[in-house]
């Protein structure tokens, strides 16, 4: 049994690779091959340019993790585990370089309490830090923000959004297609240990397209209503007496609500309402994978 | 400084902050041997042929090598609990000398057991045990004795990584309290029966025992025995130099590998 097979993907230096699937698709898998915890049976990747298999230490010094865990040691202060991860790093001044990420991940006034007593984001928090104790060239965030409060999560994204502008490559497995939406510039469908599907967010929801919907003030304009929506869409409008509403799918992502609503003002539609629905990453990832709840809930396979 | 001692003192620098940040573990576990001179010295003390202010003197040097051999369980569980910690991994996918972590906790280690045998001999001073070896004689004890500590831990950190399971690590602590049982530390092997005898002194506790009574001065090395016995300042070293030689590279190995 293979957690991960033919798995193929290429990231873009400075680029966010947002990696997404089930539970069980293989994303940790693929995760801990590449940053050289397993030894992989077959195939061969590049990191930062090392060759994985035979220079793994090369690949070591290029990378960060941030596992789904928290990669921290429980028994020590939140200071204390990032002063060793930087002496570890070869940090000139590790207590230096230890305050000054206390500080950027909030963790000041708890930097001296054992990390054991860390709520979970806290630790996903220090967890992040350790890994940025030297920008890494490539980061890799497995499920950063699982299980995380907003506030948190807020704060890893921003961090990975300065990352990339330095110039950080991150690959980013995680199970919230929004997450994906937010930072990936591109996505890489992954089910059952393949790429299922490779595009940018906008591909991706391109695929399944909009829904346009309008509220006339009165029956007399609902055709006239239809008409714009045609020509705007392409589509056939659908119509909803009862609620005097029109509805029609677009696959056009430039189209907008304020265009929407300027044409139909323009047409002297008396408009009570009008709402264009971008498919989420959720329903493009439902329709693509097009896997049953049971297969959902699959443990990952071992290697 | 090369890799391996750069990343080795910090390793030994995060276990013994672990230590300070939480020492009850490290503190109970010193209790025991304290006990056991108490309860051996005074109880078992009277029922033998040697008069009881001799047989603490005895035992004192016993019970410190059988504390020693304790490395296996603690280095055991250590290493099991630390397995299942995701700070390994980071360890791992990090540029650090992979022999650094077993290393480093089998330094911390010596460090601990180093300060936590004090209060055991100071009891063994305030029953009557005495040093009556020169200062030279009494670094080659300690040094020894730590040599062999070492060497336990290293076993105890192999099975560790091995099993990965801190209720082994429990079950298995309980079966090495017999392993000093079989040897001199708290008994003259003469009155053993012939291969029960040989296999007592052959026990690498009978080598490190005999060697700190006669280092110390508390007893003469046996006149007839089994080599490491009568031997046994060499039978010590020997004995723990193999057993590291084995021992270490093996948990290096098996760290090194991690899950794969």
């Amino acid at each position: 049994m293979h957690a991960v097979r033919g798995l193929d993907l290429a990231v873009a230096r400075g680029t966010v690779c947002g990696v997404l699937g089930p539970n069980g698709a293989g994303k940790t898998t693929a995760v801990r091959l590449l940053t050289t915890l397993l030894r992989p049976d077959a195939g061969s990747a590049r990191i930062a340019g090392h060759d994985l298999a035979r220079e793994a230490a090369a690949v070591r010094r290029s990378i960060g993790v941030t596992g789904q865990y928290a990669s921290v040691d429980g028994d020590l202060t939140g200071r204390e585990n990032l002063r060793l991860f930087a002496r570890l790093h070869r940090v000139r001044a590790p207590g230096e370089r230890a305050g000054e990420l206390l500080d950027r991940f909030g963790l000041a006034e708890a930097a001296d309490r054992q990390a054991s007593t860390y709520s979970g984001g806290m630790r996903r928090r220090l967890d992040l830090a350790a890994s940025l104790i030297r920008r890494p060239e490539v980061l890799f965030l497995d499920e950063p923000t699982t299980g995380l409060d907003p506030a948190s999560r807020t704060l890893i994204w921003e961090v990975v959004r300065e990352l990339t502008a330095d110039g950080t490559t991150v690959v980013l497995t995680t199970q919230y297609l929004e997450e994906a939406d937010q930072l990936a510039d591109d996505i890489a469908l992954v089910d059952r240990g393949r790429v299922a599907h490779t595009g940018s967010p906008a591909q991706f929801k391109a695929l399944i397209g909009s829904y346009v919907e309008v509220v006339v003030a009165h029956a007399d304009v609902m055709a006239k209503a239809a008409g714009v929506l045609g020509q705007l869409t392409g589509a056939q409008p659908s119509f909803d007496h009862e609620r005097h509403a029109v509805g029609a799918v677009t696959r056009d992502s430039t189209l907008t609500l304020p265009r929407l609503v300027r044409e139909l003002d323009a047409a002297g539609v008396p408009l009570l309402d009008a709402s264009l629905r971008t498919p989420t990453l959720d329903d493009v990832f439902l329709r693509l994978t097009d896997r049953s709840s049971e297969h959902a809930d699959d443990k990952e396979p071992a290697v | 400084m090369s890799t391996l001692t750069y990343d080795g003192m910090a390793m030994v620098g995060r276990q013994l902050r672990r230590v300070r940040n939480s020492p009850g573990l490290a503190v109970l576990t010193q209790v025991m041997p304290i006990n056991m001179l108490l309860f051996f010295g005074y109880v078992f003390g009277s029922a033998l042929a040697m008069p009881g202010r001799e047989y603490r003197s005895f035992l004192v040097p016993g019970l410190l090598v059988a504390t020693a051999a304790g490395g296996i369980m603690t280095g055991m569980f250590q290493a099991a609990a630390d397995s299942h910690r995701g700070v390994m991994d980071r360890f791992r996918t990090m540029p650090v000398s992979r022999a650094a972590v077993p290393l480093g906790q089998g330094v911390a280690d010596l460090v601990v057991t180093a300060i936590g045998t004090v209060p055991l001999l100071l009891v063994g001073l305030a029953v009557g045990w005495r040093i009556h070896g020169s200062a030279l004689e009494v670094a080659g004890a300690v040094g020894l004795l730590l040599l062999f500590r070492f060497a336990c831990t290293s076993i105890g950190i192999f099975l560790g990584l091995l099993t990965r399971s801190e209720d082994a690590a429990g079950q298995l602590g309980a079966s090495t309290f017999v392993l000093p049982l079989l040897s001199n530390a708290y008994i003259p092997t003469d009155g053993l029966a012939g291969w029960l005898r040989t296999l007592a002194e052959w026990n690498p506790i009978s080598a490190v025992t005999t060697a700190l009574r006669d280092l110390f001065g508390n007893a003469p090395v046996p006149a007839d025995g089994a080599w490491p016995v009568t031997h046994p300042v060499a039978g010590s070293l020997v004995w723990s130099v193999a057993l590291i030689a084995v021992f270490m590279p093996l948990a290096v190995r098996r760290y090194a590998r991690g899950e794969r």
